[in-house]
């Protein structure tokens, strides 16, 4: 791989964002984004499940090649993503019950967000090296975030519009999504130059 | 429907009455909205569409016959686990498979055959219907949840494929002189289609719950 550390991070942060260009992530994008409040600490939270998730999926990799065993690097990723966010849980739990009740049943289903398992399988398909890992991991973190923040601060202004009934709910959220995501368009090339 | 009445007395869902719950009034796509990912990212095309509505209906189906199998032995404490585990063995075994059939289908799909683990209407048929349920209303009902997300996918994916580069499953359908909408194979796209499609059933719904004598007069006139 001979993609710089900067190429990576920008890539993968605005020109190839998670959510709006790859597409990973949307239940919980779709699900926490009605309010600005929520939708950072969730951003957080996965951040750093992802990051997490990164570092275990760097050493299983190379576990799971040592001894040939690629069948189970699947199974093995998923586990560790599973422990990941049963950690961030009881934090959250001790820590900030307050948090822990808002972020709700979205807090476990982190386990079941395909952007976590995507960093892990990307970084693996794509053969980084350990920093480029960490990298890739943090600007898909942010990635996230950004374009979690951004969706809740947009549906925090229309519930102050008025939009004909049928129009109302998901499809409302998918046609804002389509326009974020027209807009992230004019980021391509940007970065890793894929 | 005829059918409906092969096993009277029951006051549980009929095994048909279970296969069509998922192809129409509970469909995941188009009324749950789950398993979003895949439906947008993998339907640019019918073909691709198909094939990963097909992956995902056999990873369905097959873990929620397991977890039926085996719902009275799994503790309650790590059922999710438990849960993720089966169908991660299954993604697996699907993951292989397709490689082998098709590598074609298998670079366009790419890390998404995997993500299926992740797919949230697997984990839900097992945690809310397959835990409850015996293995053949399991199995019943995952069929209808896996029909009716493979006819969501066709649905976007054929539509993205016929506006934006003017074919289905490859076939040019306009004359030459047809500009394609590009965007609608772009990510944008997945995201404009499917908000229609829901604007599409939310209307019909709207027209249903008008009121009938409203209809009536309609036709009157």
């Amino acid at each position: 791989m001979t993609e710089t550390l900067s190429q990576i991070f920008i890539g993968t942060l605005l020109a190839n964002n998670f959510v709006l260009a790859m597409f990973l992530g949307l239940c919980p994008f779709l699900g926490v984004s009605a309010r600005l409040n929520t939708a950072l600490p969730m951003g957080a939270a996965t951040t750093f499940v992802m990051l997490v998730a990164s570092l275990c999926a760097f050493g299983l990799n190379w576990l799971v090649s040592e001894f040939e065993l690629e069948f189970l690097r699947l199974i093995s990723y998923i586990v560790i993503i599973a422990s990941a966010v049963q950690l961030v849980e009881m934090v959250l739990k001790k820590y900030s019950p307050a948090l822990f009740r808002a972020l709700g049943i979205y807090l476990p289903l982190i386990t079941t967000n395909c952007a976590v398992l995507g960093v892990a399988l990307f970084q693996t398909a794509r053969e980084y090296s350990f920093t480029q890992a960490l990298t890739f991991a943090t600007a898909a973190g942010l990635g996230f975030t950004l374009a979690l923040l951004l969706m809740a601060g947009l549906r925090e202004r229309l519930r102050l519009a008025t939009v004909p009934n049928v129009v109302q709910g998901t499809a409302l959220s998918l046609m804002l999504a389509g326009l974020l995501s027209l807009a992230f368009m004019g980021f391509a090339g940007l970065g890793a130059g894929e | 429907m005829a059918a409906s009445s092969l096993i009277p007395g029951q006051k549980q869902l009929s095994n048909v009455e279970e296969l069509l719950e998922g192809i129409w009034k509970q469909n995941p796509v188009f009324v749950m909205v789950l398993g979003m990912c895949p439906v947008l990212a993998v339907s640019v095309s019918a073909v691709n569409a198909l094939s990963m509505g097909l992956a995902t209906t056999f990873v369905l189906v097959a873990s929620t016959f397991l977890v039926s199998l085996m719902r009275n032995i799994i503790p309650k404490e790590v059922r999710i686990a438990t849960y993720i585990l089966i169908i991660a063995t299954f993604v697996t075994v699907v993951d292989y498979l397709i490689q082998a059939i098709s590598l074609a289908v298998y670079d366009a799909l790419g890390a998404f055959i995997q993500l299926i683990v992740v797919n949230c209407i697997i984990l839900g048929r097992a945690e809310a219907h397959a835990s409850k349920n015996p293995p053949l209303k399991s199995v019943l009902n995952a069929l209808g949840m896996g029909a009716g997300f493979t006819i969501g996918l066709f649905a976007l994916g054929s539509v993205r494929e016929i506006l934006g580069a003017g074919k289905l499953f490859g076939i040019a359908l306009f004359g030459p002189e047809f500009q394609p909408w590009v965007v609608m194979v772009l990510p944008p796209g997945g995201f404009f289609v499917l908000g229609a499609w829901l604007l599409l059933f939310n209307w019909l719904d709207s027209r249903k719950a008008k009121p009938a004598a409203m209809q009536a007069a309609e036709v009157r006139t």
